[in-house]
Order: structure tokens, then sequence, then C-alpha cells
């Protein structure tokens, strides 16, 4: 179907997103291919080294998951910001990735989990890390005949550790800023860290300047003093109606505080 | 856009057949083509919660699903649920407390509720605030509507 009618069809997995969109006929495609049918593209598997979660899983299958709370813990913390339970029961993890809104939660915990895209078409099947996948507002890697399918994470060792952390103006709305945050820790030190920002640029951003800060300092409160410093070179946030760029570079300052507060019991 | 699709799927327990326009929503259907009008169209994006209506036993907003994605599904209105007995003790919360004004948001308010309390082992006033979050009152008569709930946790014995 994409193959034939390419960027005049739009995908249509848990809605959530895109039938507002119908509605406000702010969107009118010539071809919608509606893929809830397709029951094998739901489902988490796991094995010994990656959790694949296929791209048609709805939210309240992912937090009801097992695997998820053992593996992909942060995930599982961010679920509960993600809308409102009953937007949850319907929409899915691939349709929010392919979306790409950068305000959301799962583009910024895959990126901060170091996922992989799996994109098929009739072409083939190819495999998009996820910081090549989102590539501006509303625009990923997708080309216009390709599918997101599965969304491969590979599984961290015990020491990894996760934290998360976001502001909106009310519950289940999307975040104005937020922050993901996984650390490998050794001896009570960052070892290896990724420190990820959403809602402060047209997608979600790993900040290296950050991780950096956190990887030399001599503990984590100068640690997390460097790293909020860092935020004014790293991060020119957008201004809306809502939120000036100013208010929003104080509140990543803020957030990403907050985030890595919550490795305070495993770093000295 | 206007193509039509031959649906057919359970509705407060009852099978019903239809010829639907495929751009037609769930809760349009429900309304226009069904004469069930207990659920709301508030907002038609997802905001308000008004339409809120059980597909397979899941919460889902009326106004964000095809009627066409409906085929072979169940479907749970508050028609259905009400005469049903399943939100008894909820409704008569409700009155008692005056958890309604105007009344739009009260379908959803209910379902959303008895969603939250058949899958909640324990419940916090601050647990029933987030799950109403995607639920508007626009009356904002929101303190009565949390009372209701959590006295019927309390009577459950999952209020915490």
């Amino acid at each position: 179907m994409l193959a034939e009618h390419g960027a005049d069809a739009r995908i249509l997995a848990g809605g959530q997103s895109l039938m507002p969109v119908l509605n406000l006929r702010l969107a009118n495609p010539a071809v919608l291919v509606d893929i809830n049918p397709v029951a094998e593209m739901a489902g988490i598997s796991v094995d010994q080294s990656t959790v694949r979660i296929g791209a048609l899983t709805r939210y309240r299958d992912i937090q009801d998951s097992p695997i998820i709370r053992q593996h992909l813990g942060l995930i599982a913390d961010a679920l509960p910001f993600v809308a409102h339970a009953a937007i949850r029961n319907r929409g899915t993890i691939g349709g929010s990735l392919a979306t790409a809104d950068p305000a959301a939660e799962m583009p910024a915990c895959c990126l901060a989990l170091d996922a992989r895209m799996i994109l098929e078409s009739t072409r083939g099947q190819r495999t998009v890390p996820a910081d090549g996948f989102f590539r501006s507002t509303f625009e990923t890697a997708l080309e216009p005949d390709e599918l997101l399918t599965k969304i491969e994470f590979p599984i961290a060792g015990p020491d990894w550790r996760h934290a998360f952390a976001e502001f909106s103006r009310r519950h289940g709305d999307f975040a104005i800023v937020g922050a993901a945050a996984r650390a490998r820790l050794n001896a009570r030190r960052f070892a290896d860290i990724r420190v990820v920002m959403f809602g402060v640029a047209d997608r979600p951003l790993r900040i290296d300047a950050a991780e950096k800060a956190l990887l030399s300092a001599a503990n984590l409160k100068e640690g997390i003093a460097a790293a909020q410093a860092t935020l004014a070179k790293a991060l020119e946030p957008p201004s809306d109606n809502q939120t000036s760029s100013e208010a929003r570079l104080h509140l990543a300052r803020v957030l990403l505080g907050r985030a890595l507060a919550q490795f305070d019991d495993a770093v000295d | 856009m206007d193509d039509c699709a031959d649906i057919s799927l359970t509705v407060n327990g009852e099978r019903v057949t239809r010829r639907v326009r495929a751009r037609t929503n769930l809760v349009d259907f429900l309304r226009d083509d069904l004469a069930l009008t207990g659920s709301h169209v508030g907002c038609e994006h997802g905001v308000c919660g008004a339409c809120t209506v059980r597909v397979d036993g899941r919460i889902t907003r009326g106004c964000l699903m095809l009627a066409v994605q409906a085929d072979g599904a169940t479907v749970e209105t508050i028609e259905g649920r009400s005469d049903g007995g399943h939100l008894r003790d909820l409704q008569q919360e409700f009155h008692q407390r005056n958890a309604l004004q105007c009344g739009f948001c009260t379908a959803g308010m209910l379902l959303t509720a008895d969603e939250l309390l058949s899958q909640s082992a324990s419940l916090t006033r601050e647990g029933v605030r987030e799950h109403l979050s995607g639920n508007f009152c626009r009356c904002t008569g929101y303190q009565p509507i949390i009372d209701a709930i959590m006295a019927v946790a309390e009577k459950r014995g999952i209020a915490r």
C-alpha cells in the first residue's frame, strides 16, 4: 500500500495522534492504512541481549509487562507521564516514535536506551539507531514507503541505572521540558552515561557536554552543577505562547538536576 | 474517505450489523446510528474524555477511533454499563454528593472511575486524580467526583 501510494498515504496505528489531526481537518490523506489487524506487529519479547517491542504494542500492554519492568525501567517510569489511561489503552509505541513529537517521552527514552528502529518496506528491511531516526519536529528517517515495525533495545547490565523527570502544565499533557538519563556505575562513580533532554529542541537531544561534565566530576553534587551549567551553551530552546525560551532553559536546568539527583543513592 | 464498509460488532451485549462511512468516528456511530446518546461529543480531539466508551474491556476515546475499526469488537457504552448494574455503587455516591452539575462529563467520569476501581488493589486520592486527568469537568466540580470515587474505594476496602 505504501509502495503504491507513498506520501499520499498515512499509517493509522493507535490513532491517538493521527485521529485528532484528521478530526481537526489538519491532514487529508488520500489513503489511510489501518495496521491494527496486523497482530504480529504487537508484542514484547526478550532474549539474552535484546528486548524487542512490536511497533503496534499499546502503551497499556507495555506498562503491564514484567519484561519491561525488569529490563527497561526507564520506559516503565516514563509511561505514567504519557497522556491518560484511555489514551494509553489504545496508543502505540511505534505510533509515538513515527510521529516524533519533540516533547514526547518515548523518543527521548529510546535515545537514552540506545534503541534501534526496524524499518520495513517492499524493498527490504533496515535498522536505524535512535540517534539517527529523529530528524526534526514530526520528521523521522522513515521513507514514505517504509513502516516502523519493531524497536530493539539492548539489555543493559545490572550496573546500569536510570532516571526520568518531566514538567508539564497538567498531568498527561506533553512535557514542556523533560530529562531522561541512564548511567553505568563503577565504585560509586559514573563510568558511562546518557543524558537526554526533550521539549527543548525540534527533537530529543543527547547532551554530550553534560555527559562529559558528569564523567569527570569529583562527586554527584559537583557533577550536577557542572552538567546544568553546560545547558546554556548546548540548548537554544524554542519559545511558544506557553513558555519562553528563557523559561525552558531554566526548566531544563531544574529538570536535569531532578533527574540526576535520582542517582544519589548510587553515586558519591 | 467516503467509502463505506459493513461492520458487525457487539454493543452493550447485542449483535449489531451496519454499513458505515469509513470516516465516521466510533462515538458518532454510537450516537447517530444506534441512538446511544449517553456518550457525549466534546472536544473531538481526545482531550476532554466526554466520549469515553469501553472497547474490548478497556476505556477508549470514542472520538479517536473509527467505527470501521470496531468491526468484531465488543463495545460497551454508559447505557450498557449502567443497565448492567456495574456502576450502581458509583452512581449512588455521585448522586449523594452532587458529583455532577451539568452532567456532560459524567458518563466519561463514571466509565473511567469504573476501570480504575476494577483494576486497582489499592487507591489513593492522588491516584484517582491522576487517572481522571484525561476527563475534563467544565463545571470544575472535581472535588465531589473524587470524593465519590474514594467513597466507593472505601466500601470496597481498597482505599489507602
